[in-house]
């Protein structure tokens, strides 16, 4: 009785905290700016399918693909197992689906198990990409301190994880063929792995330590699960859930159209009107709105929430044309400073009222001009981001902001804008001579 | 060498007359001496074919494609508005355009500021043109056998997913096409996009065009083929840089066709 206690309030707790982080998490991003990413649904739901679901993109460099495929899976079908371990927490019972199951519940469980040991290799190779064979993408700077130690605790999370699901099975299956398992019956449970695992590891093992180890197991599985839920608000992990919505979101346009501002667009008809009375007084509601971004307030939710779904793989950065050639913008970085900024904004906005500044910006404070002005706009970053993230928006708003309101940009683009305005061309060139190709040799 | 027949908007207006398209010659292709020489290869192209086309001469300005990429919002859209007013003067229905800055600005962006047109890149328009059997490559011409690798313009590839149109007419001229290991959706920018063109590059350990020819010349092509005069400019700077101009020329997609088609 006592343990089903504890089980409903480590239950409601860890489903609890994991809202109320989410709740969170969703007000942060709804800091942003609208935008509407809500039509075309039957083209949302395929992309989402594809590059979500299916991993599409993902498979562009096959062998992390595959190694993520058998994480992946494995932390999909798990979740039935869960099912099971949920309901005989709540009920005191052991197995509660094995009778009713019969040979389905030995074909599962069996294909978990499988699915697990893949799971255990590929989690092993992505320690040691990261730690001993140091990927280039997985060791650059922005990664230092904690993006590094959250990258390898997930990793070792789900190790740990995958070990007690053994020592659970394992053991029980021991118990079993003595017939001292809580599961009625004697012999073997058939389970792939842990019929073979389970008597070697704990076949000299007393009956009373047997039903430690299993019950570590049980609960260790559990309790690592909820730890796991309760982290991701907090980790780039978190990509495991955003993935989804972020894709659905994704930009269905062009990827080389960027977006026309609106407010630019009212202000120019006025410009170019004949009519229009240079003197007149703005409306009374008329509320001065920001040129493209100074802060993460300034970006649409979208961009927030781009942010938040990064998992930090570098895909992006390993294939900007600017990064490679060793300049200082790493498209991963813009991503991430974005969340860790927003994180702050959210934070200062919850504890000092909604329009609290803390003399802080993105621009500046986190991301640096000399980055975005690095950005050739060739949109590889986009390209490659498996979760559809779209960091080039981000910079061409940084951008904007500097350039329409701070006039702060390289002074070769002055004289280039400079020449677009006087003469019509990015050049000094005087447009009277635009057809003089036309009559030379 | 026969002589160029470039009717601008005007004349044809004066002479009561609609062309099937206008010709978008773009700041490069109207004031850059190398991109002149793209220009007119998609002129003679024109002519050969009897494309009923015409230019807008001094009427023609920027699209604002550098400007809005800088992030100046306010002189793109002064650009676009100005533009959209002559095109719409003139009725256009269908441009043609030899730069891919151009051609994306015209497509995607011009669209949601009034002015809607059918738009579509020059290798486009040649491919028509060849699959109409409007033009035709004797045999591919010059460039039979010969190895060309192709450079996917970022505005043009990733930007517009035109992959093929270019591909194809490399196909059309008998030579070998050989890709580099970063094409298509992969492709590596060259440099210039993003008003880079137009700027000294931050302080890094390389140029982006030299990590890009360097792909170009593993593939021991003799010919580096491209569709933006942007990229002609950075591919041609970064194979002078490796001292290879006696080896491997570089070379706009309309260029190997008219010159194929002895034009």
């Amino acid at each position: 009785m006592l343990a089903i206690i504890v089980f409903a309030v480590l239950t409601i707790v860890g489903f609890g905290f994991f809202g109320w982080n989410i709740s969170k998490v969703r007000s942060n991003i709804l800091l942003g700016k609208d935008i509407n990413r809500n039509d075309q649904k039957g083209e949302r739901w395929k992309i989402m399918t594809l590059v979500a679901l299916g991993q599409k993109k993902m498979f562009a460099r096959p062998i992390p693909a595959l190694l993520h495929l058998c994480l992946y899976a494995a932390f999909v079908i798990t979740q039935i197992e869960l099912i099971e371990i949920i309901a005989d927490g709540l009920t005191g019972n052991h197995r509660m689906f094995h009778d009713s199951l019969g040979g389905f519940y030995t074909f599962m469980v069996s294909f978990i198990e499988i699915l697990s040991v893949l799971a255990f290799i590929a989690t092993v190779i992505f320690l040691a990409r990261r730690n001993l064979l140091k990927l280039p993408r997985l060791t650059m700077k922005e990664l230092s301190g904690w993006p590094k130690q959250d990258a390898n605790l997930i990793l070792i999370a789900e190790i740990t994880l995958i070990c007690f699901i053994f020592m659970m099975n394992g053991a029980d299956e021991v118990l079993y063929s003595q017939g001292k398992s809580h599961l009625e019956g004697q012999g073997s449970l058939g389970f792939s792995i842990s019929s073979l695992i389970g008597p070697a590891l704990f076949g000299s093992v007393s009956e009373h330590g047997l039903h430690l180890i299993e019950r570590i197991g049980w609960w260790g599985h559990i309790a690592m699960v909820f730890g796991f839920l309760n982290y991701l608000p907090y980790s780039k992990h978190f990509h495991i859930v955003l993935a989804f919505p972020n894709t659905w979101y994704s930009n269905l346009e062009k990827k080389g159209k960027f977006t026309n501002m609106e407010s630019v667009t009212a202000e120019v008809k006025l410009m170019m009107d004949p009519n229009a009375d240079p003197y007149a007084a703005a409306p009374a509601d008329a509320t001065p709105q920001r040129f493209g971004a100074k802060d993460v307030t300034d970006l649409t939710w979208k961009n927030l929430l781009d942010a938040y779904t990064c998992t930090e793989c570098g895909r992006c950065t390993s294939a900007c044309p600017a990064n490679q050639t060793g300049k200082l913008l790493s498209p991963r970085k813009i991503m991430m400073d974005t969340r860790d900024r927003l994180v702050e904004v959210g934070e200062g906005i919850r504890k000092n009222g909604k329009d609290y500044n803390d003399g802080k910006s993105l621009i500046g404070d986190y991301i640096s001009e000399e980055e975005i002005w690095a950005c050739t706009s060739c949109n590889a970053c986009v390209q490659e981001c498996p979760v559809n993230i779209d960091p080039l928006s981000i910079i061409v708003d940084l951008r904007r902001y500097l350039v329409m309101e701070e006039s702060k940009m390289p002074s070769e683009l002055t004289g280039m804008l400079t020449n677009i305005e006087n003469n019509g061309a990015p050049w000094q060139f005087s447009p009277a001579d635009r057809l003089n190709w036309k009559d030379e040799a | 060498m026969s002589v160029l027949k470039v009717p601008t908007m005007a004349e044809m207006m004066a002479q009561g007359e609609t062309p099937d398209i206008l010709f978008w010659v773009g700041c490069s292709g109207s004031f850059d001496d190398r991109a002149k020489k793209i220009t007119k290869a998609v002129v003679k192209i024109l002519n050969k074919c009897d494309v009923k086309f015409a230019v807008l001469g001094t009427e023609e300005s920027c699209t604002g494609d550098p400007a809005k990429r800088a992030g100046n919002e306010f002189t793109f859209q002064m650009q676009a508005m100005m533009n959209i007013q002559v095109l719409d003067g003139y009725e256009v229905k269908k441009i043609v355009t030899a730069c891919p800055h151009c051609f994306n600005t015209l497509k995607n962006e011009y669209p949601e500021l009034g002015g809607n047109y059918e738009v579509i890149h020059h290798t486009q328009l040649i491919q028509g043109l060849i699959n109409d059997g409007k033009l035709s490559i004797e045999g591919g011409g010059t460039y039979k056998g010969k190895k060309i690798t192709f450079h996917d313009p970022c505005y043009l590839g990733r930007a517009n997913d035109v992959y093929e149109a270019p591909r194809s007419l490399i196909e059309k001229l008998d030579a070998e096409l050989i890709e580099m290991k970063r094409c298509k959706t992969n492709g590596l920018c060259c440099g210039a996009g993003g008003a880079q063109m137009f700027k000294e590059a931050e302080k890094g350990n390389k140029e982006i065009n030299v990590e890009r020819t360097e792909d170009a010349l593993e593939t021991n092509a003799e010919i580096i083929a491209t569709g933006c005069p942007f990229c002609n400019t950075m591919m041609t700077d970064g194979v002078k840089n490796f001292n290879k101009e006696n080896d491997i020329q570089v070379l706009d997609v309309a260029e190997l066709i008219a010159n194929a088609a002895d034009l």
